[in-house]
């Protein structure tokens, strides 16, 4: 008997929001802020229309994510196909990638004085 | 603020419009330790939970019948939120640190700030591996003892950083993580930390 690899959780319901695909667009980091520049339109796949209605006002990918109920990926997947479509913007962290590994001081600044304001 | 349980709103709230810099803190350690209960101590939101999944070519190739195996990682997490001004919002991630969620390190939490292990001394060989594999992403980190009711301090922080083989330069703390003041206390001596490592690498060009 030959034994098909099994996937687990649901991954043909993945397929169908995004269409078969499973490479992500890697810009949209966790914590990128998306902003709605559109409303949603008559015709367009729900989780479209979700996403947009959620990002009225700025919400990071994660949020996202957990609002849908579905994973990372497949949140990025839908939000390259909306960027693309002009639907909406994404303020990506600027915390991200500094040479040596660590963010500004001045950056790090702020954080503290936030933090302690709590 | 120091209440034991804050009362977190049911309704999702959202950011400030002129939210535009989102900032990451990962929190580490084993099950049960306290992860999801410190996020939820600090956070502006009920804690929220989400997945990420990643399906690979399995390195062994079934002989039999030559096709490839595939494997799907999948890591759950939970966050929570706090909006350190009108401009930058600082998301707290309680992360397993078990084996597989380290797959998902690059892709998730590239570019975090830094990360808080957090110990419980009665299972401190839980942290070990959370431990290396920070250091093996030259990821910066404090170590955060959550010192559980009953928890009568039998063994000091210094003890501890024996036991887990930490160097001088990792700082640590003694925290309650059902505290609010306690949690924040850890996230600032984690930011303290940050802080001064960036200003040495500024003062050596």
């Amino acid at each position: 008997m030959i034994r098909k690899p099994v996937d687990v959780g649901d991954p043909d319901r993945l397929y169908m929001v995004t269409g078969g695909r499973s490479e992500a667009d890697d810009s949209f980091d966790l914590v990128t802020l998306v902003v709605s520049e559109s409303e949603p339109t008559q015709g367009m796949q729900s989780e479209h229309v979700r996403i947009l209605e959620l990002c009225r006002h700025p919400t990071a990918v994660v949020e996202i994510s957990a609002e849908l109920a579905l994973p990372v990926t497949v949140v990025r997947i839908l939000l390259g196909d909306l960027h693309d479509m002009g639907k909406v913007s994404a303020r990506h962290p600027r915390a991200a990638a500094s040479v040596a590994g660590l963010p500004e001081t001045a950056l790090l600044q702020e954080v503290l004085h936030g933090l302690r304001n709590l | 603020m120091g209440s034991v349980t804050s009362e977190l709103p049911l309704q999702r709230t959202p950011l400030a419009d002129a939210a535009e810099t989102g900032l990451k803190i990962v929190v580490v350690g084993g099950f049960g330790v306290g992860k999801t209960t410190l996020v939820r101590s600090v956070s502006e939101i009920r804690p929220l939970n989400t997945e990420e999944v990643m399906t690979q070519a399995g390195r062994g190739v079934d002989e039999t019948t030559g096709v490839e195996q595939k494997t799907t990682t999948t890591v759950a997490f939970d966050f929570g939120r706090i909006s350190l001004n009108q401009h930058m919002v600082l998301y707290l991630f309680g992360a397993p640190g078990q084996e597989r969620f380290w797959f998902l390190w690059d892709r998730l939490f590239s570019g975090t700030l830094g990360a808080v292990v957090l110990v419980d001394t009665r299972r401190m060989e839980d942290s070990w591996y959370a431990i290396d594999r920070l250091e093996h992403h030259r990821t910066p980190f404090v170590v955060a003892v959550n010192r559980f009711d009953g928890d009568d301090r039998r063994f000091s922080l210094e003890e501890i950083r024996q036991s887990l083989a930490l160097g001088e330069h990792v700082p640590m703390i003694d925290c309650d993580a059902r505290l609010r003041s306690s949690c924040k206390e850890v996230l600032i001596c984690l930011v303290d930390h940050l802080y001064a490592l960036a200003l040495s690498q500024e003062g050596t060009p």
